[in-house]
């Protein structure tokens, strides 16, 4: 057994030994009261209780002999686990939820959620033992996706929170992402060929980090602040240009993204070795020849992991854009804060964590991609 | 031919070369030696306008060549750099078909060209050809980088210190090559190195460029027996120098005709000091010689030239 896995083990037992399961109020306003996890299970029906075993019996099986046979039998027990306890709690709710009035919640307690992070640890670790990690996803959210398909955790109150919000949770979903995606556009217009000059002459780069770097440095409420002012007075020449909304919000974020990108651009040109750079020209390569060919293609791999910080950091920042009224994710979220709704505010955290997740997955795979298509060369 | 005429290449405060007029005939190899920093590289990038000059002019074939648009008279020209600088993101056979893509060849005359230089190479063109340049060792790479230079059958071969970063053996075995190929595709050579035994080794004639300057050219014999300057005799070594002299004259010239003598007989090709070391293997003061006919004696060695 490694080392790290046996505190995981500790804590698994600590969240569910001493930490509230659930918490039951009568309504989504007040904290709640907690409920242990023996009653929590005591209200559930048994069979979940006993895929809840299964589930720990096999997670622990790749914990003795990592073969590749026991490592997806545990990553498969994560998955039975989490689908198992989230179950119990809907089971729980749903008995709690009979003979209390229709505004009663019952919300995964601090137990529940340290439960089900603890075991995500275990997983990933498990995972990248594995040569095909990425493929572990399968078992380890197939199981919850099962039963989220099938109704079966409707009770939860982060799920009712989500069937009275719906429609406008898919609208804020789809802003984010146009948000991510309509400020990663333009950053790579200006921040590739911004790249390229630094790398060429001294006098960008002395320009160039020194500013993206201070951007960097203000803090992101700051920033879409600071944009509000000249945005409205340009907002009063331009029409559709305001202070607020989505463009202020797309502005900060391209402000931000410049730097992984520039950085990664010239990084990536740096890495071209000069005797090869030197070959091309003197094969008789034109200028235009020997940056597309040679020079771009081999910075390819380098940009793109630079293009994962940056996707990534831009789905975190899209959030906060919330606060100027870019709409995203961050509005359910702050909705969530400002009316204490604890369930509301996990409802929009969690697709953001899911579509950094996804971002960084996609040019992980896009940079691996890139250098073997380089012929493992970069 | 090349021809350099009164060529000088001046940075900002500083003068790499200065005032150097020389020819290349067609077929020669012209090695140019110096010191790191002497500007013999930079000699060499003016052939193909990889660099221009600041005054005077360059002529291939009696073109000067300020007048032809630098890719057109680099994709007529091979280049060699040091260690290669193969595409690492091409194959083998990428990399050697870079010039004639560049030219737009068809597909079927590129296959066929890239296979005639593996085999020129002796590279093993079946597990070689689509290999990348990092699973090659630093020979390899260096002949894949002699067959790309070669590609599109340039009648003049540029080499900026083709064979510095390989070991002792490996370079041996590339100035063997370099040498055959020369017989036998009679192209001319410009060959950049610092190391004298090389030059000795390799040259039709020497240039010694020192800060800059041209300050001897001649035939490896000349460069040892007439050394123009202190800097020259430097150059070429106090120890060793009769080893080298042996080294630079063939046996053919000092053959004694009509002699005869037991054994098995040398090549008439093969250098004096190649035959001291025959003499001392077999034990022998003279051996038989064919082509031409004949024998050489100790004696003949140390003859002065």
């Amino acid at each position: 057994m490694r080392r790290v896995q046996l505190p995981l083990l500790v804590i698994v037992a600590v969240a569910l030994g001493l930490l509230p399961f659930l918490r039951h109020a009568r309504n989504r306003l007040l904290s709640g009261q907690p409920i242990d996890t023996y009653i929590a299970f005591g209200l559930a029906s048994p069979v979940w209780t006993l895929g809840l075993g299964l589930g720990l019996a096999l997670l622990i099986m790749p914990l003795f002999r990592p073969t590749t046979l026991a490592c997806w039998a545990g990553l498969f027990g994560v998955g039975l686990a989490l689908a198992a306890a989230a179950a119990i709690g809907a089971d729980a709710a749903a008995h709690l939820a009979a003979g209390a009035s229709p505004a009663a919640r019952t919300s995964l307690g601090s137990g529940a959620w340290l439960f089900a992070g603890m075991l995500l640890l275990l997983a990933s670790d498990t995972a990248r033992r594995l040569r095909f990690g990425l493929a572990a996803l399968v078992p380890v959210f197939g199981p919850l996706a099962l039963l989220l398909a099938l109704g079966t955790l409707a009770p939860l109150s982060l799920l009712r929170e989500y069937a009275a919000q719906h429609d406008a949770f898919h609208v804020a979903l789809f802003q984010h992402i146009a948000l991510v995606l309509g400020a990663l556009g333009p950053a790579l217009l200006i921040g590739v060929p911004l790249g390229v000059m630094a790398q060429r002459w001294a006098s960008v780069r002395r320009v160039a980090f020194p500013a993206l770097n201070l951007i960097q440095t203000i803090p992101s409420i700051a920033l879409f602040g600071l944009l509000i002012g000249p945005l409205s007075w340009l907002g009063t020449m331009v029409p559709g240009v305001s202070g607020i909304g989505a463009v202020p919000a797309i502005l900060a974020l391209v402000l931000y993204s410049l730097l992984p990108i520039v950085r990664n651009t010239v990084e990536g040109l740096d890495g071209v070795p000069r005797a090869t750079r030197i070959a091309a020209r003197a094969m008789g390569m034109s200028p235009a020849q020997t940056f597309f060919q040679v020079d771009a293609t081999l910075a390819l791999p380098v940009l793109l992991s630079g293009l994962r910080v940056t996707a990534v950091q831009a789905v975190g920042l899209a959030a906060v854009s919330a606060l100027i009224g870019a709409g995203g994710l961050g509005a359910i979220i702050f909705q969530g804060l400002f009316a204490n709704a604890l369930d509301l505010v996990i409802l929009g955290a969690l697709p953001v964590i899911a579509l950094a997740v996804a971002a960084d997955l996609v040019f992980r795979l896009l940079t691996v991609w890139s250098r073997a298509a380089l012929g493992g060369a970069a | 031919m090349i021809a350099l005429d009164h060529v000088s290449r001046r940075y900002e405060g500083f003068s790499a070369l200065e005032d150097v007029t020389l020819t290349v005939a067609d077929g020669e190899i012209l090695v140019l030696i110096g010191t790191s920093g002497s500007g013999k590289s930079t000699l060499l990038q003016l052939i193909n306008r990889l660099q221009d000059p600041s005054s005077g002019t360059v002529r291939v074939d009696g073109e000067d060549i300020a007048g032809i648009a630098p890719e057109q008279l680099r994709r007529r020209m091979g280049y060699v750099i040091q260690g290669g600088g193969l595409f690492p993101h091409w194959t083998v056979a990428r990399n050697i078909a870079t010039v004639p893509r560049l030219l737009g060849w068809d597909r079927a005359r590129i296959d066929a060209r890239v296979d005639e230089l593996l085999d020129l190479l002796r590279l093993d063109a079946a597990r070689l050809r689509n290999a990348y340049p990092h699973m090659l060792s630093g020979g390899q790479q260096q002949r894949v980088g002699v067959a790309r230079a070669l590609a599109a059958g340039p009648s003049i071969l540029l080499m900026d210190e083709p064979f510095g970063a390989l070991d002792p053996v490996t370079r041996a075995e590339l100035q063997a090559e370099i040498r055959r190929i020369h017989t036998e595709t009679g192209c001319t050579i410009v060959f950049v190195t610092h190391d004298m035994d090389e030059a000795l080794g390799l040259a039709t004639r020497i240039a010694v460029i020192d800060r800059g300057r041209l300050i001897q050219l001649g035939t490896p014999l000349e460069l040892l027996t007439h050394p123009a300057t202190d800097q020259v005799a430097r150059f070429i070594g106090t120890t060793d120098r009769g080893l080298k002299l042996l080294a630079v004259q063939r046996v053919g010239d000092r053959v004694r005709p009509g002699e005869t003598t037991p054994g098995d007989p040398v090549g008439g090709d093969l250098s004096l000091s190649g035959a001291l070391s025959e003499m001392v293997t077999r034990a022998q003061d003279r051996l038989p010689v064919s082509d031409p006919a004949g024998v050489i004696h100790l004696a003949d060695l140390i003859r002065p030239a």
